[in-house]
């Protein structure tokens, strides 16, 4: 620690920070632009100017910029004997105002139509510094502004050049498309041409930018200011890693989603598939209403009463149900399913395969002595070994946490010459191109490629025996594997010497390749690592946002349901958010859809499983619903209902409440609140034991008050219902949280769970952010939302792994098909989103040029694949990359569904 | 002040009009023994001790102790593996032409005077960053360089030394900024020229994060000078404490504009009136940026001031590149300023606010004043960028926009009347 005088006041900082850090961790304020607590500074905007005196004696001062200036004087040159500031200083205010001044000279000042006002940084620096007239009386230079794609709309001339932009895209994301052109008063932010911005985290332009200049294209579609949103805390449901997300709705649609900082899961950053994701909410493919099959065998909509009347008309004459459930459901509509149906007749509603190999993750966290990071712990990482997952596709933040943890290596060295780590250009320039250790093995490239030590291509097999030679090099007690090419040896010991020499070593897999080989390499790895007394790590993806929830509750699958229904032991079927023809070989889910006498569907959206049932229950999405999920690090987060349908649709949980009502169960009215039901599921099962306590009860109040949805500038209260009543009506009531469907309540900071929007007096950016963290850029006060279930067993010693898979044999008449991910169509839900539908690929076969070659197939040209005894055509698409005799079957596009891969199959032209 | 030995070192090989001398001809003037002397007889440190002994310093405008620069570079075997050494040859400063006198008048000089620097920090590779108009310099550097490298003076083994110096030649992209010599080395990498901030240092972490020593090219020419004639030698060269002759020229309505190596703190009236042979006839001296267009105007009163570090500094103006911009009476103080402010407003990097956005402001205020559009409160926007401004290093990323206020601030003080007329009589009063 180190003190520092403000204004004659001694405080106690970090002493490894610079004074804007410092100051603003204080609580005190401070305005800045190019500075950001994630990207460091680089003293562009000189914005943030105080004066610096040399001591007590010192009345002169001189100004400094204070994100240039290390709180500890020391390191000056020459040095000072203490360091004191003064923020308030006459001449350091008039210099800032006269920043700002500048910074507007060529602003357009067009603030009333603009998306920004209202979360704009320039806005609430412009005020903090109180500039409020401009001087300037010529002409403002204009820019002429380009298509960025649909995520993100350009306008220029609002640019106040802070360099942010490029900073987070190019620097931190890894991006090349976006640069900085031209010079002096006319530099420009954009590409060289027009097109579609290539980074899958272009949207955190958004936030990343302080004014107007990137802005949210599909919010603008749908635009409202940002205090006349209704907002709550959310989880991102497009992928398994649970970032925390703030969705703003009005008049009951989804506009815009905002990162939600969680400073140990998401930090500031979301993927572009988390943050445009969102349109499924405004779906016309929504289900509004209960839909019951009338005689004409067509589904027709209906009212909850109709639907209660018919459920209770064959639920209550001792019908044999089974549930399934699903892992995009929260885990209370999937505790309240298994509740209905009872703990050995509730299926979890995932794939044979992804539900072993999601346990088989759970296991090795579980036995084993390594354990999983948060993202933030993943940034850390000082060596990292990627086995089998491609994750810019498969968990996209994960991609930009790892483009992080290259750094930590090169970055030591800045710190051997006394460069501290936020002066980011003199680390970028001391490090140049240097990565620390990143080795990916994958079937196919991936984008991260480009920051790898080391890449291998192979089929899962030999991919999983890759990671055994790995942990086999680490260990010799750990199963050796024989028959490996002298290539695979090398690259398993230089992998190996890398994770030794390092830190903090981390394995990341996960499911996506099909191969619960590849994961207990993984393990394996990790274990050898923990076994040389270091801290080995260990991160598997799964498929999706309740993936690790769902299959900690149960361990049936769905093929197991199908094998039920088959085997006549039950007739009614209770599918609960789930598709399943994505789940399993089409012929026998029609085969399980045609046995069950009454099929009931609960979800929000129209399938071809909700096509099948006989009756269709509106389940609200994640929008309309609270629950809980559990991302892949095993951590559970709350996620509260945003705003009030106007339809039917209820928490699936409520539904399968009042289907056990009218199935004469009991249990089912002492539910009144989601607070009793994670209740109930802690009591049920050990391992929710803290899911009650990851955020308060719905009775917390803070001085008496429930914390609003709403901001306290939400206008039109009293008149948006005018039409159809003068007076005003009672906001719904909300029995599952703390939180009002209204603008009354507590305005000041939530406990971090309820955090539904981050401002503060003068902060209406999502910079905002300061405010609510303990120090700038780390953890909330509080803590970080969310509890980790699963840790791992201290020194536990659980046996190597050793079904080490045989190596990979070409077959003749065969290919190999491995399944390929695509960040924009691979996912059920964000594809219903124009902008991702846009940017998603079409259906293709990816082969290797001679593999291709071999059957006389070209690029473009279709071929024909027989998968589950099913026939597809599909575009050849050349994948140099990918293994010889392998093809890559991208996941979730439309054509083959439910397949499980890997997979043989003849490949004909 | 004891009177100078009256040797001009520098320019002793330079014949205006005549071819510069090939390595033979310098070296039968006695060229290249400094490098065998520093290569037989001298450790690295001791070229860096003599040079800091002679009191060098840079001539680049900003007059840093030459020596004590290089003593900052990490020597011996724990020193990083790479290190370079860089000659700022992008002179681009409005009316300084000394540096292509150095080139294309004796192009060995300033070649020797790189391997020395180059060996006192123990360089791996030298490279020139030429000002992308110096076409003549860059043939004459190209042929240069071969020939160098041919007589073992550069490549491997340098005279059996041991020592290696690979020497580049890299042509600018051509902007005023890269002659900031981080920005400088951010041009050489490939980068956008803007510049580093300080620390790190570049001779801890500068071209691609390595030890790097960015020199003007008059201060490497004066090193082989040292090496070979001593520091007591060198110090006896000027009238000051500081060492060593300096490339002085002037520009303007003079009778005589023209480049002289004189003494260090030899005084301005001797340079205008002596050697530039005074105002063209029929005009009177008004003011002087003394060294170059980012330094403050001096005027008359200042004129019997030597022409030195210090006395030009505690005169309200720098030193700087030494070659001077005179202008006299018939000429508009408001349009020349404004011409300044222009090339400023054209070549701000654009990295930093103050100077991309306030320096573009204060050219529009003088374009209108100068145009007969300037109205009473310009002059006190004007003073007030410039204040805040000021040339107070800190404000700004680099010394750019201090050093492009200079001779506004100076010109607002000095002529004031101008300005105001200009304002009263909407119009130019210069204009005929």
């Amino acid at each position: 620690m180190a003190t520092i005088y403000i204004d004659n006041k001694p405080y106690e900082v970090g002493d490894d920070q610079n004074l804007l850090q410092a100051v603003l961790s204080l609580g005190l304020n401070l305005p800045y632009f190019c500075w950001h607590p994630a990207l460091g500074s680089v003293g562009a905007c000189r914005q943030c100017a105080i004066k610096q005196f040399r001591d007590e004696e010192d009345t002169r001062g001189k100004i400094v910029m204070a994100c240039m200036t290390p709180v500890n004087s020391k390191s000056l040159i020459p040095p000072l004997n203490e360091t004191r500031i003064s923020i308030d200083d006459g001449e350091a205010e008039q210099f800032r105002e006269s920043v700002i001044e500048w910074l507007m000279v060529n602003h357009p000042h067009d603030c009333p139509v603009c998306d920004e006002g209202g979360s704009c940084h320039l806005q609430d620096m412009t005020m903090m510094t109180g500039h409020n007239y401009r001087r300037y009386r010529f002409k403002k230079r204009t820019h002429r502004n380009q298509y960025l794609g649909p995520f993100i709309n350009h306008e220029m001339n609002r640019c106040i050049a802070c360099y942010r932009c490029v900073r987070f895209y190019n620097d931190y994301g890894g991006g090349d498309d976006l640069t900085t052109l031209a010079s002096r008063g006319e530099v420009y932010f954009g590409r060289f041409e027009d097109g579609v911005l290539e980074s899958e985290f272009s949207g955190n332009l958004v936030e990343v930018c302080p004014t107007g200049v990137f802005t949210d294209k599909t919010y603008k579609e749908h635009y409202t200011r940002k205090w006349d949103l209704q907002t709550a805390p959310s989880i991102c449901v497009h992928c398994s890693l649970g970032c925390n997300t703030i969705p703003g709705e009005r008049y009951g649609e989804i506009r815009t989603i905002l990162s939600r900082y969680n400073g140990e899961v998401n930090g500031y950053f979301l993927c572009d598939r988390g943050r445009f994701g969102y349109n499924f909410v405004n779906s016309d493919r929504r289900i509004r209403q209960p839909l019951i099959r009338n005689d004409g065998s067509e589904l027709e909509s209906s009212t909850p009463a109709a639907a209660g009347d018919k459920l209770a008309s064959f639920l209550s004459n001792g019908a044999k149900m089974i549930g399934i459930g699903s892992p995009r459901a929260s885990l209370e509509a999937n505790f309240a399913l298994r509740t209905l149906v009872g703990e050995d007749r509730f299926y979890n509603g995932m794939s044979a395969n992804d539900s072993r190999l999601v346990a088989s993750a759970i296991r090795i966290l579980n036995d084993g002595p390594a354990r999983t990071p948060s993202l933030r712990e993943v940034e850390s990482a000082d060596a990292v070994f990627v086995l089998g997952e491609d994750l810019t596709n498969t968990a996209p933040r994960l991609d930009l946490a790892v483009r992080q943890s290259v750094r930590r290596k090169p970055i030591e060295r800045a710190a051997a010459l006394r460069i501290p780590e936020w002066d980011d250009a003199s680390v970028r320039e001391l490090v140049q191109d240097e990565k620390g250790p990143l080795f990916i093995a994958t079937p196919n490239s991936t984008k991260l490629d480009d920051i790898a030590t080391q890449t291998y291509r192979a089929t899962p097999d030999d991919l999983a025996r890759l990671g055994y030679a790995v942990a086999h090099a680490l260990d010799p007690a750990a199963p050796s594997v024989t028959d490996l090419s002298d290539t695979v040896i090398q690259l398993a010991n230089s992998i190996a010497q890398a994770l030794k020499e390092s830190k903090r070593p981390l394995v990341i897999s996960g499911t996506s390749c099909g191969s619960e080989e590849i994961m207990q390499a993984a393990a394996n790895v990790a274990w050898a690592l923990c076994e040389d007394g270091r801290a080995g790590e260990v991160y598997f993806v799964v498929p999706e946002c309740n993936s690790m929830g769902v299959r900690l509750m149960a361990e049936h699958d769905v093929d197991a349901a199908i094998q039920a229904v088959q085997a006549d032991e039950a007739d009614t079927v209770i599918v609960l958010e789930n598709d399943l023809y994505r789940r399993a070989a089409e012929e026998s889910v029609d085969v399980l859809l045609a046995a069950a006498k009454h099929v009931i569907a609960i979800d929000h959206l129209t399938h071809r499983t909700t096509e099948k049932a006989e009756i269709v229950l509106p389940a609200g999405t994640f929008a309309e619903s609270d629950g809980t999920f559990v991302n892949s690090e095993g951590r559970a987060q709350r996620f509260y209902q945003v705003f009030v349908p106007n339809g039917d649709e209820q928490e699936s949980w409520r539904w399968l409440q009042e289907l056990m009502g009218a199935a004469g169960r009991l249990e089912a009215p002492t539910w009144e609140n989601l607070d009793d039901i994670t209740t109930a599921l802690a009591n049920a099962y050990p391992i929710f034991e803290a899911v009650p306590k990851i955020a308060p009860p719905a009775e917390f109040r803070v001085v008496g008050q429930k914390i609003p949805r709403q901001s306290p500038r939400h206008s039109g209260r009293t008149s948006v219902l005018a039409d159809v009543d003068v007076s005003e009506p009672k906001p719904p009531s909300d029995p599952d949280s703390p939180f009002s469907f209204s603008m009354e309540g507590y305005t000041g900071a939530p406990p971090s769970a309820l955090i539904s929007r981050f401002w503060s007096p003068g902060w209406n950016s999502p910079q905002a952010i300061n405010k609510f963290q303990i120090e700038v850029g780390g953890h909330l006060h509080g803590g970080d939302p969310g509890r980790r279930l699963i840790e791992p067993t201290q020194n536990a010693n659980p046996a190597y792994f050793s079904d080490v898979p045989a190596s990979f044999e070409l077959r003749e008449r065969e290919l190999l098909i491995v399944p390929l991910y695509h960040i924009f169509g691979s996912d059920e839900l964000s594809v219903l989103s124009p902008g991702i539908a846009e940017q998603s690929p079409q259906p293709y076969l990816a082969l290797n040029p001679s593999t291709a070659a071999n059957l006389q197939a070209g690029d473009g040209e279709a071929v024909e694949i027989t998968l589950d005894g099913v026939a597809h055509s599909l575009p050849v698409k050349l994948s140099p990359a990918l293994p010889e005799g392998t093809a890559g079957l991208p996941v979730g596009l439309p054509g083959p569904c439910g397949i499980t891969l890997p997979a043989w199959s003849r490949v004909e032209k | 002040m004891s009177e100078p030995i009256g040797e001009k070192p520098l320019t002793k090989n330079i014949n205006l009009g005549e071819a510069p001398f090939d390595l033979k001809q310098y070296e039968s003037a006695g060229g290249y023994q400094a490098v065998r002397k520093a290569m037989t007889e001298m450790a690295p440190e001791e070229v860096t001790g003599v040079v800091k002994e002679a009191n060098l310093r840079g001539r680049g405008g900003a007059g840093f102790p030459t020596g004590m620069k290089w003593s900052f570079v990490p020597m011996g075997d724990r020193a990083p593996k790479r290190k370079y050494l860089v000659a700022n040859a992008d002179e681009m400063e409005p009316g300084t032409f000394k540096d292509r006198l150095l080139l294309e008048g004796d192009p060995h000089q300033f070649i020797e005077g790189m391997i020395l620097a180059a060996y006192a920090i123990q360089a791996d590779v030298a490279y020139i960053f030429l000002r992308w108009a110096y076409k003549k310099a860059e043939a004459l550097l190209g042929q240069s360089i071969a020939e160098a490298y041919d007589a073992g003076y550069l490549g491997k083994n340098i005279l059996g030394s041991g020592y290696n110096l690979e020497l580049y030649l890299h042509t600018s992209a051509g902007r005023y900024i890269c002659g900031e010599e981080t920005a400088l080395m951010n041009a050489l990498e490939g980068k956008r020229p803007i510049p580093r901030t300080k620390p790190p240092f570049p001779q801890t972490s500068g071209l691609w994060g390595k030890p790097t020593i960015v020199q003007n090219v008059e201060t490497l020419c004066n090193v082989p000078h040292i090496v070979a004639n001593g520091a007591e030698w060198y110090k006896r060269l000027s009238y000051s404490g500081n060492g060593g002759t300096k490339l002085f020229g002037a520009s303007g309505k003079i009778k005589r504009p023209a480049i002289w190596e004189l003494p260090l703190g030899t005084p301005m009236r001797e340079l205008l009136e002596e050697h530039a042979g005074g105002m063209q006839d029929g005009l009177k001296f008004r003011g002087v940026l003394p060294g170059g267009a980012s330094t403050d105007f001096l005027v008359e009163e200042h004129l019997d001031l030597p022409m030195d570090y210090e006395p030009v500094m505690e005169a309200g103006s720098r030193l700087g590149t030494g070659t001077m911009v005179i202008l006299d009476d018939k000429t508009c103080p408001v349009g020349m300023i404004r011409n300044l402010e222009l090339f400023f407003t054209r070549e701000s990097c654009g990295f930093c606010t103050p100077c991309r956005d306030g320096i573009p402001w204060t050219h529009r205020l003088l374009d209108a004043i100068e145009s007969g559009d300037g109205k009473d409160e310009d002059l006190e926007n004007l003073e007030f960028i410039v204040n805040t401004i000021t040339r107070m290093l800190g404000r700004t990323f680099c010394a750019f926009a201090p050093g492009a206020v200079e001779p506004l601030q100076s010109g607002l003080k000095y002529f004031r009347e101008d300005f105001e007329q200009h304002i009263r009589e909407k119009r130019c009063p210069y204009a005929s």
